[in-house]
């Protein structure tokens, strides 16, 4: 049985007909074709899947789509505005953040919904903020480096 | 994975309708646990899901009546964050602040972590110690049983067919009290207690006046020691008196031996953690500003 619904992503809305147990990542990959968002795991132990809900963070992956309906929706997709890479984009680049690349969507989404609740944290706060996400290239000090960088905060 | 019935109430008297209309019909909150079970191959997801998650009014943290009362949607985010539960229920922000990923603290639920009603749980065996209660409610009315009440063994809750959990209610400490709960973990983020302990020590007079230990991940349910809690009443809160206290869990500790740790480790490290915490409880009953949350400041992993 398909419910109707309507998933506001990246500022677009998209109406949607979904089956009861169609998880978020699945229809943000597949009906909607943004594959930034990626399935790790599946298990919610990567973050790999992490997208932005009403600002928050949460593992598409584990998420009912339908528990989505109505409810702001960032992916990493919707992080650069006009052209121009999101300062953590910059950032992690800058850093050399990214090696495989694979972890790097998650991971941007996590930084950003810790910058959007505190745009000056401490090494030991980005680091507990990206404790869901798992990275299997870097060591994560690049990524640490890179968030404490793009922090609005961090030239103040 | 089923094509089922996605039902959204608006209210909780339609919550509690749909329940008893739909057999077999389960609540999801977050679903962080219902949603992963699935994905683990535990179990399939329930041909029908009733979602609360924007169910009004039942995310409350507020004092009444000098209780604290939790609504059963309020998140581990909001729990850990709040000020009055920091403040007088510390223990219970010590465990929620280390629940999952800061993803899975932002939508899983008080009321979810008692329901899904793992023996590995982190909030259970603070709200033991403090001898919450909770509020079921059915179609016929609510009942309210104390937490320990609750758990009928991993996984199974004491709650009729129909009926849902709607708050926690949790009495305030005495004065002169301090609370703290810790875990042992292998990963700092979207890891349960190998092992954990939550403690309540009250201290009058430099000595002890009450004190109550639980015990995470050593029983089928959360368990209360009452040998660790008799070790410390009347004594002073000595390093040595302590950890002849935390010597003393046995009682209640019968563990057994999964994929994360044999039952001779987890017999070894609970006593490590009941001697944590309840150090830390007792350092907080005297004032010392122990930072949340305590697993962290007292030897979790960085």
């Amino acid at each position: 049985m398909s419910h109707a619904c309507t998933l506001q992503v990246n500022g677009i809305s998209y109406p949607l007909e979904l089956d009861a147990g169609r998880t978020l990542l699945t229809v943000l990959r597949g009906e909607l074709g943004l594959t930034g968002a990626k399935e790790g795991c599946d298990d919610s132990e990567c973050g790999a899947c992490m997208v932005l809900v009403d600002g928050r963070p949460v593992n598409s992956c584990s998420y009912l789509a339908l528990q989505a309906d109505g409810r702001e929706i960032t992916t990493v997709e919707g992080l650069a505005k006009g052209g121009e890479l999101h300062p953590l984009q910059a950032a992690f680049l800058d850093e050399g953040g990214v090696q495989c690349g694979f972890c790097t969507p998650g991971m941007l989404i996590s930084a950003e919904a810790l910058l959007r609740r505190n745009p000056n944290p401490s090494e030991d706060e980005v680091r507990l903020a990206l404790g869901g996400n798992l990275c299997r290239c870097t060591g994560y000090q690049k990524i640490a480096r890179a968030v404490l960088a793009a922090a609005p905060g961090a030239n103040a | 994975m089923t094509r089922g019935t996605y039902l959204e109430p608006a209210s909780l008297d339609e919550a509690l309708r749909l329940l008893a209309e739909h057999d077999g019909a389960a609540l999801v909150a977050g679903g962080t646990d219902l949603v992963v079970g699935t994905r683990q191959g535990k179990r399939t997801l329930p041909e029908t899901l009733v979602a609360i998650h924007r169910l009004p009014g039942l995310d409350g943290i507020a004092e009444e009546d000098g209780a604290l009362a939790i609504g059963a949607l309020a998140t581990h985010d909001a729990i850990e964050r709040s000020e009055l539960v920091r403040g007088r229920w510390t223990a219970l922000a010590d465990a929620s602040a280390i629940v999952g990923s800061p993803a899975t603290r932002h939508v899983a639920t008080l009321g979810g972590n008692l329901a899904n009603a793992s023996p590995a749980m982190e909030t259970g065996a603070p709200l033991v110690v403090f001898g919450a209660e909770v509020e079921l409610r059915g179609q016929g009315g609510s009942r309210t049983v104390p937490v320990e009440g609750l758990w009928a063994g991993p996984g199974r809750t004491t709650a009729a067919a129909g009926e849902m959990i709607t708050g926690v209610r949790v009495p305030a400490p005495a004065d002169g009290s301090g609370s703290a709960y810790v875990r042992l973990e292998y990963r700092r983020a979207m890891e349960i207690a190998v092992v954990g302990a939550a403690a309540l020590v009250t201290i009058g007079a430099g000595a002890v006046s009450d004190a109550r230990v639980a015990l995470t991940a050593v029983a089928p349910t959360i368990v209360r020691s009452p040998a660790a809690e008799g070790a410390l009443r009347g004594r002073e809160p000595t390093a040595e008196a302590i950890a002849a206290a935390a010597a003393a869990v046995h009682d209640a500790a019968t563990p057994i031996s999964d994929v994360r740790g044999s039952d001779a480790y987890r017999r070894a490290m609970i006593e490590v953690m009941a001697r944590r915490a309840i150090d830390v409880a007792a350092r907080r009953a005297a004032g010392e500003a122990v930072p949340i949350p305590a697993t962290m400041t007292v030897g979790g992993t960085r």
